[in-house]
């Protein structure tokens, strides 16, 4: 049976200053996968995201989700940027950051209320960071503020999650807690889309992996093409990597 | 008096709220970028209407320091300038663009020069009560916006790319603090002037930052500094004749500044320093008893007293780091032996486990 298309993107073109970044991607997402995508540096892996999360303004292409433009669905989208996105030392609490998880379902004005509140500390549970909840965020070591990145993330309550790096700078504690979720997320019926860097960890995290080097290499079922002429195509000649069976 | 006085007092809290927000923005030279920029718009103005009445005079500011205000958004969205690079470019083409019109009007004969070149240092004497009312009617405006957008501000602040994705509108949030700020700072114009007056707007909000870890509360201080520095200023500036008072204003913002940096318990340099000390007293007291430990347990009894000198061979100790441990009544010092009380021997095996616990 044909699996329904959570993310599908036509002809997306993203260039800075006439340099390309992205170069006329085709992508269709299948609901349901946790997908790494990966590629070099500068590949354009995070422009991809931003691009489809329209925080970067393509010149050429279109986005939808579930079958309508992305603008329309935002609601079913949740976002973790890179950690390093965000100055730390801003003067809040880690409930509070993820407290901001809910403002978009709230809309203009309206405040966070009880249920908000509610969500966001089962959120913090999640993640194993409710003792945490009123700690100042600058004073959180890098995994937990990614933990929390992760929680602000989850009580979108969305259907698609796009997360940019969420292993980097992490302990192998954090790693293992924060795939657990996603695969958690998955289970349930949940779209995970994953900027990754680790080729090693891709087919044990990963059940879907797209190949990126400003062009589309290739994208389908790591069990299929996670292989090393796929490799070498998207990280140069020679690239090798020990695949085990 | 009252009416000067009032009325710094109002200008220092609003500039401090806004400031807060360019601080929190990373965009702590706009207010310096914007408030150079409203001088040639003054200077048009009177050229135009040949008026000398503030409120004329401001209007020109306002439209100009918009003008650069948004010049610089365009230049950093646009080129792949630096902001810094921005602000610097409209700061000085702008301010030198009034200097020009300045000197261009005091030559004219006719302008006895409507007293312009006091908008470069401020005047607060020449306040009035009006001007006074439409302080306190926009600062109740900006006040009333921020508590309506307060969620959608923060989240701004804090993560611009997420609040897009969230499905906010940002160009708006942006231009609406943009215009809070320009407006402040025009507010600002005829009291401090165009060259101290990103000082007002900066300083609070800095002093604000060290004593707290919430943004209202962060807010409300840098209001609370801003005004109290208005008050203060305009007490000090009037009763020493020809003190000018918007200098004497930044001046007392700085001394907030000051205090602040040293004296704030979590982030000040005083605490950190003396946290710093106490933590490597600490640590130097942790190794001595430590290694007493490890020697104390290979005997029956924890209190065989030992001598200080097998402590030399392994382990650099002080006079003072044992007397520090007898008075804690960690150790017994007896001549030239020591031994350790109960308590050290049971204080020293926890540290030990803990060692151990951190380790694997």
């Amino acid at each position: 049976m044909e699996k329904e298309i959570a993310v599908a993107i036509d002809d997306l073109t993203v260039a800075y200053n006439y340099k390309p970044v992205l170069w006329d991607i085709d992508l269709t997402i299948p609901k349901g996968v946790l997908m790494a995508i990966v590629g070099p540096n500068g590949a354009g892996k995070s422009t991809l995201i931003k691009a489809i999360l329209g925080i970067i303004k393509p010149i050429a292409g279109s986005v939808t989700v579930f079958g309508k433009s992305y603008k329309k669905q935002r609601h079913l989208v949740a976002y973790v940027p890179q950690k390093g996105s965000v100055d730390w030392d801003f003067p809040t609490t880690a409930l509070d950051v993820v407290l901001m998880g809910t403002y978009g379902a709230l809309g203009w004005i309206k405040r966070p209320g009880k249920n908000e509140k509610k969500a966001a500390l089962e959120a913090l549970e999640q993640v194993g960071m409710l003792p945490f909840k009123s700690r100042q965020i600058s004073q959180l070591s890098g995994g937990q503020q990614q933990r929390i990145f992760l929680a602000r993330a989850l009580v979108q309550n969305a259907e698609i999650y796009f997360m940019d790096e969420p292993f980097q700078g992490v302990d192998a504690t954090t790693e293992k807690a924060i795939i657990n979720i996603l695969k958690l997320l998955r289970k349930t019926g949940k779209t995970v889309i994953v900027v990754h860097h680790d080729l090693q960890t891709v087919p044990e995290y990963f059940d879907w992996v797209t190949f990126l080097n400003v062009k589309k290499i290739a994208t389908g079922p790591v069990k299929d093409i996670f292989n090393n002429e796929n490799l070498t195509k998207t990280y140069g000649i020679n690239y090798q990597v020990s695949i085990q069976e | 008096m009252r009416t000067i006085t009032i009325g710094t007092a109002i200008l220092g809290a609003v500039c401090g709220m806004l400031g807060s927000f360019a601080v929190l923005r990373k965009q702590s030279l706009l207010g310096d970028a914007i408030s150079h920029a409203a001088l040639p718009g003054i200077a048009v103005a009177f050229l135009i209407t040949g008026a000398k009445d503030s409120n004329t005079l401001l209007f020109g500011a306002l439209i100009s320091g918009l003008l650069g205000a948004f010049w610089i958004r365009a230049i950093i969205t646009k080129t792949h300038l630096k902001s810094d690079t921005a602000l610097g470019l409209i700061l000085s083409l702008f301010f030198g663009v009034g200097m020009l019109l300045l000197t261009f009007i005091q030559k004219q004969p006719n302008a006895n020069q409507a007293g312009l070149d006091k908008y470069l240092f401020g005047q607060a004497a020449t306040l009035l009560e009006r001007d006074v009312w439409f302080m306190a009617i926009v600062t109740s405006v900006c006040v009333l916006v921020l508590l309506l957008f307060w969620k959608e501000f923060k989240l701004l602040l804090f993560d611009a790319d997420y609040t897009k994705t969230l499905g906010f509108n940002i160009k708006f949030l942006d231009a609406l603090i943009t215009s809070f700020i320009v407006v402040a700072i025009i507010l600002g114009l005829q009291t401090v002037g165009v060259v101290l007056m990103s000082a007002m707007l900066l300083a609070p909000a800095a002093a604000a930052r060290q004593w707290t870890n919430s943004l209202a509360v962060m807010v409300g201080l840098a209001a609370t500094f801003g005004a109290f520095s208005g008050v203060i200023g305009t007490g000090i500036s009037a009763s020493y004749s020809n003190l000018s008072t918007g200098p004497v204003i930044v001046l007392v913002a700085s001394v907030f500044v000051l205090i602040s940096f040293v004296f704030s318990p979590s982030r000040g340099l005083l605490f950190k320093e003396i946290r710093f000390r106490k933590n490597r007293n600490d640590l130097k007291l942790h190794k001595t008893l430590s290694f007493m430990y490890d020697i104390a347990k290979t005997h029956d009894e924890i209190s065989h007293p030992h001598t200080v000198k097998i402590l030399n061979n392994f382990q650099g100790f002080t006079k003072k780091s044992l007397h520090k441990l007898e008075e804690d009544d960690l150790i017994v010092l007896k001549g030239g032996n020591w031994s350790l009380t109960e308590e050290g021997f049971f204080k020293a095996k926890n540290l030990y486990n803990q060692h151990i616990k951190t380790d694997d």
